[in-house]
Protein backbone atom coordinates (compact mmCIF):
# COMPACT_ATOMS: atom_id res chain seq x y z
CA UNK A 1 0.00 0.00 0.00
CA UNK A 2 3.12 2.15 0.00
CA UNK A 3 2.25 5.67 -1.05
CA UNK A 4 -0.98 5.03 -2.97
CA UNK A 5 -3.17 7.29 -0.76
CA UNK A 6 -0.68 10.12 -1.23
CA UNK A 7 -0.83 9.66 -5.00
CA UNK A 8 -4.60 10.03 -4.77
CA UNK A 9 -4.07 13.24 -2.78
CA UNK A 10 -1.78 14.64 -5.48
CA UNK A 11 -4.36 13.69 -8.12
CA UNK A 12 -7.18 15.45 -6.29
CA UNK A 13 -5.09 18.61 -5.90
CA UNK A 14 -4.14 18.73 -9.57
CA UNK A 15 -7.68 17.99 -10.75
CA UNK A 16 -9.13 20.66 -8.49
CA UNK A 17 -6.58 23.23 -9.61
CA UNK A 18 -7.32 22.38 -13.24
CA UNK A 19 -10.98 23.04 -12.55
CA UNK A 20 -10.20 26.42 -11.02
CA UNK A 21 -7.93 27.46 -13.88
CA UNK A 22 -10.26 26.48 -16.70
CA UNK A 23 -13.55 27.61 -15.21
CA UNK A 24 -15.70 30.43 -16.56
CA UNK A 25 -17.95 30.85 -13.57
CA UNK A 26 -17.12 32.00 -10.05
CA UNK A 27 -19.45 29.52 -8.35
CA UNK A 28 -17.91 26.71 -10.36
CA UNK A 29 -14.50 27.83 -9.13
CA UNK A 30 -15.66 27.83 -5.53
CA UNK A 31 -16.84 24.24 -5.83
CA UNK A 32 -13.51 23.19 -7.34
CA UNK A 33 -11.84 24.94 -4.41
CA UNK A 34 -13.88 22.72 -2.08
CA UNK A 35 -12.41 19.70 -3.86
CA UNK A 36 -8.87 21.02 -3.36
CA UNK A 37 -9.59 21.58 0.34
CA UNK A 38 -10.80 18.01 0.70
CA UNK A 39 -7.43 16.69 -0.43
CA UNK A 40 -5.85 18.07 2.75
CA UNK A 41 -8.22 16.03 4.92
CA UNK A 42 -7.27 12.84 3.11
CA UNK A 43 -3.58 13.69 3.46
CA UNK A 44 -3.87 14.37 7.19
CA UNK A 45 -5.68 11.13 7.90
CA UNK A 46 -3.40 9.18 5.61
CA UNK A 47 -0.31 10.35 7.46
CA UNK A 48 -1.63 9.31 10.84
CA UNK A 49 -2.92 5.87 9.96
CA UNK A 50 -1.47 2.80 11.70
CA UNK A 51 -1.95 -0.58 10.00
CA UNK A 52 -4.23 -2.74 12.09
CA UNK A 53 -5.00 0.14 14.44
CA UNK A 54 -8.44 0.85 15.83
CA UNK A 55 -10.20 4.18 16.27
CA UNK A 56 -8.84 6.10 19.30
CA UNK A 57 -11.90 5.70 21.53
CA UNK A 58 -11.41 3.60 24.63
CA UNK A 59 -14.89 3.33 26.10
CA UNK A 60 -15.27 -0.27 25.00
CA UNK A 61 -11.80 -1.54 24.07
CA UNK A 62 -8.93 -2.08 26.49
CA UNK A 63 -6.59 0.81 26.98
CA UNK A 64 -3.52 -0.75 25.41
CA UNK A 65 -4.93 -1.60 21.97
CA UNK A 66 -3.03 -0.23 19.01
CA UNK A 67 -4.86 2.86 17.76
CA UNK A 68 -4.42 5.39 14.98
CA UNK A 69 -3.09 8.85 15.64
CA UNK A 70 -5.69 11.13 17.30
CA UNK A 71 -3.90 14.44 16.76
CA UNK A 72 -4.36 14.56 12.97
CA UNK A 73 -8.00 13.53 13.42
CA UNK A 74 -8.56 16.48 15.73
CA UNK A 75 -7.01 18.81 13.15
CA UNK A 76 -9.09 17.42 10.27
CA UNK A 77 -12.26 17.57 12.34
CA UNK A 78 -12.21 21.29 13.08
CA UNK A 79 -10.93 21.92 9.57
CA UNK A 80 -14.02 20.46 7.89
CA UNK A 81 -16.49 22.60 9.77
CA UNK A 82 -14.56 25.84 9.64
CA UNK A 83 -13.90 25.66 5.92
CA UNK A 84 -17.62 25.29 5.26
CA UNK A 85 -18.14 28.68 6.87
CA UNK A 86 -15.27 30.21 4.92
CA UNK A 87 -16.83 28.84 1.72
CA UNK A 88 -20.05 30.61 2.66
CA UNK A 89 -18.08 33.84 3.02
CA UNK A 90 -16.56 33.31 -0.45
CA UNK A 91 -20.04 32.76 -1.88
CA UNK A 92 -21.26 36.02 -0.40
CA UNK A 93 -18.37 37.78 -2.15
CA UNK A 94 -19.41 36.12 -5.41
CA UNK A 95 -22.96 37.38 -4.90
CA UNK A 96 -21.61 40.87 -4.22
CA UNK A 97 -19.60 40.71 -7.48
CA UNK A 98 -22.71 39.66 -9.37
CA UNK A 99 -24.79 42.48 -7.95
CA UNK A 100 -22.11 45.04 -8.73
CA UNK A 101 -20.93 43.94 -12.17
CA UNK A 102 -23.73 41.73 -13.46
CA UNK A 103 -21.41 38.90 -14.45
CA UNK A 104 -19.76 35.91 -12.78
CA UNK A 105 -17.14 35.28 -15.44
CA UNK A 106 -13.67 35.66 -13.92
CA UNK A 107 -12.16 36.73 -17.24
CA UNK A 108 -14.60 39.62 -17.54
CA UNK A 109 -14.36 40.53 -13.88
CA UNK A 110 -10.61 40.95 -14.15
CA UNK A 111 -11.11 43.95 -16.38
CA UNK A 112 -12.82 46.03 -13.69
CA UNK A 113 -10.17 47.76 -11.69
CA UNK A 114 -10.93 49.74 -8.57
CA UNK B 1 -3.59 35.15 -22.57
CA UNK B 2 -6.02 32.92 -24.42
CA UNK B 3 -7.68 29.98 -22.64
CA UNK B 4 -5.62 27.52 -24.66
CA UNK B 5 -2.37 29.16 -23.64
CA UNK B 6 -3.58 29.27 -20.03
CA UNK B 7 -4.27 25.54 -20.12
CA UNK B 8 -0.82 24.69 -21.44
CA UNK B 9 0.81 26.93 -18.88
CA UNK B 10 -1.17 25.21 -16.15
CA UNK B 11 -0.23 21.73 -17.37
CA UNK B 12 3.46 22.55 -17.31
CA UNK B 13 3.17 24.05 -13.83
CA UNK B 14 1.14 21.07 -12.62
CA UNK B 15 3.82 18.70 -13.86
CA UNK B 16 6.35 20.59 -11.76
CA UNK B 17 4.01 20.50 -8.76
CA UNK B 18 3.47 16.75 -9.08
CA UNK B 19 7.21 16.20 -9.33
CA UNK B 20 7.72 18.09 -6.08
CA UNK B 21 4.90 16.13 -4.43
CA UNK B 22 6.37 12.79 -5.47
CA UNK B 23 9.77 13.81 -4.18
CA UNK B 24 8.18 14.76 -0.85
CA UNK B 25 6.12 11.58 -0.58
CA UNK B 26 9.17 9.43 -1.26
CA UNK B 27 10.55 10.67 2.04
CA UNK B 28 7.46 9.72 4.04
CA UNK B 29 7.51 6.46 6.02
CA UNK B 30 4.72 4.96 3.92
CA UNK B 31 1.05 4.51 4.60
CA UNK B 32 0.40 2.70 7.84
CA UNK B 33 3.85 3.01 9.39
CA UNK B 34 3.17 6.01 11.56
CA UNK B 35 6.30 6.46 13.69
CA UNK B 36 5.53 9.82 15.27
CA UNK B 37 6.11 9.76 19.03
CA UNK B 38 3.62 12.54 19.87
CA UNK B 39 0.49 10.65 18.85
CA UNK B 40 1.45 7.46 20.64
CA UNK B 41 2.38 9.39 23.77
CA UNK B 42 -0.98 11.18 23.78
CA UNK B 43 -2.76 7.84 23.43
CA UNK B 44 -0.90 6.49 26.45
CA UNK B 45 -1.52 9.44 28.74
CA UNK B 46 -4.85 10.88 27.66
CA UNK B 47 -7.34 8.67 29.44
CA UNK B 48 -5.43 8.70 32.68
CA UNK B 49 -4.85 12.45 32.67
CA UNK B 50 -8.22 13.72 31.55
CA UNK B 51 -10.65 10.89 32.33
CA UNK B 52 -12.02 11.26 28.82
CA UNK B 53 -12.31 8.13 26.71
CA UNK B 54 -12.76 10.10 23.50
CA UNK B 55 -9.11 10.91 22.90
CA UNK B 56 -9.75 13.02 19.79
CA UNK B 57 -11.94 15.44 21.73
CA UNK B 58 -9.41 15.46 24.55
CA UNK B 59 -6.76 16.50 22.04
CA UNK B 60 -9.07 19.09 20.53
CA UNK B 61 -10.15 20.81 23.71
CA UNK B 62 -7.30 20.15 26.11
CA UNK B 63 -3.97 19.28 24.60
CA UNK B 64 -4.58 21.43 21.54
CA UNK B 65 -7.17 23.76 23.03
CA UNK B 66 -5.31 26.84 21.90
CA UNK B 67 -5.55 25.81 18.24
CA UNK B 68 -9.26 25.16 18.65
CA UNK B 69 -9.80 28.68 20.04
CA UNK B 70 -8.18 30.00 16.88
CA UNK B 71 -10.36 27.84 14.62
CA UNK B 72 -13.48 28.91 16.43
CA UNK B 73 -12.62 32.53 15.91
CA UNK B 74 -12.11 31.87 12.21
CA UNK B 75 -15.69 30.57 12.17
CA UNK B 76 -16.89 33.60 14.10
CA UNK B 77 -15.12 36.00 11.75
CA UNK B 78 -16.48 34.25 8.65
CA UNK B 79 -20.06 34.48 9.92
CA UNK B 80 -19.55 38.12 10.93
CA UNK B 81 -17.98 39.01 7.59
CA UNK B 82 -20.85 37.41 5.73
CA UNK B 83 -23.38 39.37 7.76
CA UNK B 84 -21.57 42.62 6.99
CA UNK B 85 -21.38 41.97 3.24
CA UNK B 86 -24.95 40.76 2.79
CA UNK B 87 -26.67 43.21 5.12
CA UNK B 88 -25.13 46.12 3.31
CA UNK B 89 -26.34 44.62 0.05
CA UNK B 90 -29.82 44.28 1.50
CA UNK B 91 -29.96 47.95 2.51
CA UNK B 92 -28.94 48.99 -0.97
CA UNK B 93 -31.57 46.68 -2.42
CA UNK B 94 -34.36 48.07 -0.26
CA UNK B 95 -33.63 51.59 -1.41
CA UNK B 96 -34.34 50.68 -5.02
CA UNK B 97 -37.41 52.29 -6.59
CA UNK B 98 -40.69 50.47 -6.07
CA UNK B 99 -41.17 50.08 -9.80
CA UNK B 100 -38.49 47.46 -10.03
CA UNK B 101 -40.05 45.44 -7.23
CA UNK B 102 -43.35 45.48 -9.11
CA UNK B 103 -41.54 44.17 -12.18
CA UNK B 104 -40.26 41.20 -10.22
CA UNK B 105 -43.73 40.54 -8.86
CA UNK B 106 -44.80 39.63 -12.37
CA UNK B 107 -42.11 36.98 -12.52
CA UNK B 108 -42.49 33.22 -12.01
CA UNK B 109 -44.60 32.25 -9.02
CA UNK B 110 -42.88 29.77 -6.73
CA UNK B 111 -44.85 26.51 -6.36
CA UNK B 112 -46.09 25.48 -2.92
CA UNK B 113 -44.00 22.91 -1.06
CA UNK B 114 -45.38 19.40 -1.53
CA UNK B 115 -46.58 17.43 1.49
CA UNK B 116 -44.09 14.68 0.78
CA UNK B 117 -41.46 17.25 1.69
CA UNK B 118 -43.20 19.04 4.54
CA UNK B 119 -44.23 16.11 6.69
CA UNK B 120 -40.90 14.28 6.95
CA UNK B 121 -39.03 17.54 7.39
CA UNK B 122 -41.27 18.65 10.23
CA UNK B 123 -41.14 15.22 11.84
CA UNK B 124 -37.35 15.21 11.76
CA UNK B 125 -36.90 18.59 13.42
CA UNK B 126 -37.26 17.29 16.96
CA UNK B 127 -35.00 14.23 16.67
CA UNK B 128 -32.38 16.23 14.80
CA UNK B 129 -32.23 18.87 17.48
CA UNK B 130 -32.00 16.16 20.12
CA UNK B 131 -29.19 14.35 18.31
CA UNK B 132 -27.30 17.60 17.85
CA UNK B 133 -27.63 18.46 21.53
CA UNK B 134 -26.56 14.95 22.56
CA UNK B 135 -23.51 15.06 20.34
CA UNK B 136 -22.45 18.48 21.55
CA UNK B 137 -22.56 17.45 25.19
CA UNK B 138 -20.87 14.04 24.91
CA UNK B 139 -17.49 15.05 23.55
CA UNK B 140 -15.54 13.09 26.07
CA UNK B 141 -17.09 9.67 25.64
CA UNK B 142 -17.93 8.90 22.04
CA UNK B 143 -17.10 10.15 18.59
CA UNK B 144 -18.89 13.42 19.06
CA UNK B 145 -18.13 16.94 19.99
CA UNK B 146 -19.09 20.55 19.76
CA UNK B 147 -18.36 21.00 16.07
CA UNK B 148 -20.46 18.14 14.74
CA UNK B 149 -23.23 18.68 17.26
CA UNK B 150 -23.43 22.34 16.38
CA UNK B 151 -23.85 21.69 12.67
CA UNK B 152 -26.55 19.08 13.29
CA UNK B 153 -28.36 21.49 15.62
CA UNK B 154 -28.23 24.12 12.87
CA UNK B 155 -29.62 21.66 10.36
CA UNK B 156 -32.68 21.22 12.59
CA UNK B 157 -33.45 24.89 11.93
CA UNK B 158 -32.75 24.44 8.24
CA UNK B 159 -35.32 21.63 8.18
CA UNK B 160 -37.91 24.12 9.35
CA UNK B 161 -37.11 26.27 6.33
CA UNK B 162 -37.17 23.26 3.99
CA UNK B 163 -40.66 22.37 5.11
CA UNK B 164 -41.83 25.64 3.66
CA UNK B 165 -42.27 27.61 6.85
CA UNK B 166 -39.80 30.36 6.21
CA UNK B 167 -41.56 32.84 8.44
CA UNK B 168 -41.52 30.34 11.29
CA UNK B 169 -37.80 29.91 10.69
CA UNK B 170 -37.29 33.65 10.90
CA UNK B 171 -39.40 33.98 14.02
CA UNK B 172 -37.60 31.14 15.77
CA UNK B 173 -34.19 32.53 14.97
CA UNK B 174 -34.23 36.33 15.04
CA UNK B 175 -30.95 37.81 13.96
CA UNK B 176 -30.30 39.66 17.21
CA UNK B 177 -30.68 36.47 19.22
CA UNK B 178 -28.37 34.57 16.87
CA UNK B 179 -25.71 37.23 17.12
CA UNK B 180 -25.94 37.11 20.89
CA UNK B 181 -25.78 33.30 21.11
CA UNK B 182 -22.82 33.15 18.77
CA UNK B 183 -20.99 35.75 20.79
CA UNK B 184 -21.77 33.89 24.01
CA UNK B 185 -20.37 30.69 22.54
CA UNK B 186 -17.14 32.25 21.33
CA UNK B 187 -16.65 34.34 24.45
CA UNK B 188 -17.48 31.41 26.71
CA UNK B 189 -14.63 29.37 25.32
CA UNK B 190 -12.17 32.22 25.72
CA UNK B 191 -13.53 32.99 29.18
CA UNK B 192 -12.96 29.43 30.39
CA UNK B 193 -9.35 29.80 29.39
CA UNK B 194 -9.05 33.20 31.02
CA UNK B 195 -10.56 31.85 34.23
CA UNK B 196 -7.65 29.43 34.36
CA UNK B 197 -5.30 32.40 34.07
CA UNK B 198 -7.01 34.08 36.99
CA UNK B 199 -6.36 30.99 39.10
CA UNK B 200 -2.63 31.17 38.38
CA UNK B 201 -2.75 28.21 35.99
CA UNK B 202 -1.66 28.19 32.36
CA UNK B 203 -4.26 29.39 29.84
CA UNK B 204 -6.95 26.73 29.15
CA UNK B 205 -5.66 24.42 31.87
CA UNK B 206 -8.16 21.80 33.00
CA UNK B 207 -9.16 22.96 36.47
CA UNK B 208 -12.62 21.49 37.00
CA UNK B 209 -12.99 18.20 38.90
CA UNK B 210 -12.11 15.31 36.65
CA UNK B 211 -14.87 12.94 37.75
CA UNK B 212 -14.81 9.52 39.31
CA UNK B 213 -14.26 7.27 36.36
CA UNK B 214 -13.41 7.86 32.73
CA UNK B 215 -16.17 8.08 30.19
CA UNK B 216 -19.00 9.44 32.30
CA UNK B 217 -20.82 12.52 31.09
CA UNK B 218 -19.75 14.60 34.05
CA UNK B 219 -16.10 13.64 33.86
CA UNK B 220 -13.13 15.28 32.15
CA UNK B 221 -13.50 18.74 33.61
CA UNK B 222 -13.43 21.62 31.18
CA UNK B 223 -13.59 19.44 28.07
CA UNK B 224 -17.34 18.89 28.33
CA UNK B 225 -17.98 22.54 29.12
CA UNK B 226 -15.87 23.81 26.23
CA UNK B 227 -17.54 21.39 23.86
CA UNK B 228 -20.95 22.72 24.91
CA UNK B 229 -19.95 26.31 24.21
CA UNK B 230 -18.40 25.38 20.88
CA UNK B 231 -21.63 23.61 19.93
CA UNK B 232 -23.63 26.75 20.71
CA UNK B 233 -21.32 28.90 18.65
CA UNK B 234 -21.16 26.63 15.62
CA UNK B 235 -24.94 26.18 15.56
CA UNK B 236 -25.59 29.91 15.82
CA UNK B 237 -22.99 30.67 13.13
CA UNK B 238 -24.52 28.25 10.63
CA UNK B 239 -28.11 29.35 11.26
CA UNK B 240 -26.91 32.94 10.84
CA UNK B 241 -25.18 32.09 7.56
CA UNK B 242 -28.23 30.32 6.13
CA UNK B 243 -30.53 33.06 7.41
CA UNK B 244 -28.50 35.76 5.67
CA UNK B 245 -28.77 33.95 2.37
CA UNK B 246 -32.48 33.31 2.87
CA UNK B 247 -33.40 36.89 3.71
CA UNK B 248 -32.56 37.92 0.21
CA UNK B 249 -34.53 35.20 -1.56
CA UNK B 250 -37.50 36.08 0.66
CA UNK B 251 -37.80 39.41 -1.13
CA UNK B 252 -38.46 37.60 -4.36
CA UNK B 253 -40.80 35.01 -2.86
CA UNK B 254 -42.96 37.51 -1.01
CA UNK B 255 -43.66 39.49 -4.14
CA UNK B 256 -44.56 36.35 -6.13
CA UNK C 1 -11.38 -7.54 14.21
CA UNK C 2 -11.38 -7.31 10.46
CA UNK C 3 -8.24 -8.87 8.92
CA UNK C 4 -5.72 -6.38 7.59
CA UNK C 5 -5.96 -7.60 4.00
CA UNK C 6 -9.72 -6.94 3.81
CA UNK C 7 -9.26 -3.49 5.28
CA UNK C 8 -6.52 -2.73 2.77
CA UNK C 9 -8.68 -3.76 -0.20
CA UNK C 10 -11.56 -1.69 1.12
CA UNK C 11 -9.30 1.33 1.47
CA UNK C 12 -7.94 1.00 -2.03
CA UNK C 13 -11.43 0.69 -3.52
CA UNK C 14 -12.72 3.75 -1.68
CA UNK C 15 -9.60 5.77 -2.56
CA UNK C 16 -10.11 5.04 -6.25
CA UNK C 17 -13.79 6.02 -5.91
CA UNK C 18 -12.78 9.30 -4.25
CA UNK C 19 -10.33 10.10 -7.05
CA UNK C 20 -13.01 9.36 -9.65
CA UNK C 21 -15.53 11.45 -7.70
CA UNK C 22 -13.18 14.44 -7.65
CA UNK C 23 -12.78 14.19 -11.42
CA UNK C 24 -16.56 14.04 -11.92
CA UNK C 25 -17.13 17.09 -9.70
CA UNK C 26 -14.61 19.15 -11.61
CA UNK C 27 -15.86 18.08 -15.01
CA UNK C 28 -19.51 18.92 -14.34
CA UNK C 29 -20.16 22.41 -15.60
CA UNK C 30 -23.82 23.02 -14.85
CA UNK C 31 -24.13 24.59 -11.40
CA UNK C 32 -26.94 22.59 -9.86
CA UNK C 33 -25.56 19.31 -11.14
CA UNK C 34 -22.19 20.16 -9.71
CA UNK C 35 -23.78 20.69 -6.30
CA UNK C 36 -25.31 17.23 -6.53
CA UNK C 37 -21.98 15.74 -7.57
CA UNK C 38 -20.31 17.53 -4.65
CA UNK C 39 -22.85 16.02 -2.29
CA UNK C 40 -22.10 12.50 -3.53
CA UNK C 41 -18.38 13.27 -3.30
CA UNK C 42 -18.87 14.30 0.31
CA UNK C 43 -20.53 10.99 1.04
CA UNK C 44 -17.63 9.10 -0.59
CA UNK C 45 -15.21 11.11 1.52
CA UNK C 46 -17.17 10.23 4.64
CA UNK C 47 -16.89 6.53 3.79
CA UNK C 48 -13.15 7.00 3.24
CA UNK C 49 -12.69 8.66 6.62
CA UNK C 50 -14.66 5.85 8.23
CA UNK C 51 -12.44 3.22 6.67
CA UNK C 52 -9.42 5.20 7.91
CA UNK C 53 -10.71 4.64 11.48
CA UNK C 54 -11.76 8.25 12.09
CA UNK C 55 -15.45 8.31 13.12
CA UNK C 56 -15.34 11.90 14.37
CA UNK C 57 -14.18 13.25 11.05
CA UNK C 58 -16.80 11.07 9.33
CA UNK C 59 -19.54 12.74 11.37
CA UNK C 60 -18.26 16.20 10.54
CA UNK C 61 -17.91 15.49 6.84
CA UNK C 62 -21.38 13.91 6.67
CA UNK C 63 -23.15 16.83 8.29
CA UNK C 64 -21.19 19.48 6.45
CA UNK C 65 -21.12 17.78 3.06
CA UNK C 66 -24.73 16.65 3.05
CA UNK C 67 -26.45 19.55 4.78
CA UNK C 68 -24.48 22.73 5.27
CA UNK C 69 -22.54 23.02 2.01
CA UNK C 70 -25.31 22.06 -0.46
CA UNK C 71 -27.83 24.35 1.28
CA UNK C 72 -25.47 27.31 1.21
CA UNK C 73 -24.42 26.63 -2.40
CA UNK C 74 -27.98 26.21 -3.67
CA UNK C 75 -29.11 29.41 -1.96
CA UNK C 76 -26.25 31.31 -3.56
CA UNK C 77 -27.05 29.82 -6.96
CA UNK C 78 -30.70 30.80 -6.56
CA UNK C 79 -29.68 34.35 -5.87
CA UNK C 80 -27.48 34.83 -8.93
CA UNK C 81 -29.89 33.18 -11.31
CA UNK C 82 -31.43 35.56 -13.84
CA UNK C 83 -35.18 35.92 -13.18
CA UNK C 84 -37.27 34.06 -15.73
CA UNK C 85 -38.90 36.41 -18.15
Amino acid sequence: MGIFPFLVVAWIVVVGLYGIVTSRDLINQIMCLIVVQSSTYVLLLGVGYVTGGAAPYFSDIPLRTKAVDPVVQALALTDVVVEAAVTALLLSFAIQAYKRFGTLDPHELAEFKG
Amino acid sequence: MTPGQRRWFFLIAAAGLVACYLWAFAGLPGFGDYPGPYGQEVLRQAVRQTHATGVVSAVNFEYRGFDTVGEEFILFAAAAGMSVVLRRLRQERESEPAGEAANQAGGAATPATSSAMRVPALLMVGPTALIGWWLASHAQTDPSGGFQGGVILASAFILIYLSGEFLAFRRLSPVALLDAVEAVGAAGFAAIGLAALVMNLPYLDNYLPLGQFPGAVSSSGTIALISFFVGLEVAAAFVLIVGEFLSQTLLRRRSA
Amino acid sequence: MIPVAVMDTLQIVVLVAVAAGATVVVRTRSRVRQVLALSVYGMLLAILFFVFQAPDVTLSELTVGAVALPVVLLLAIAKVRKPEQ
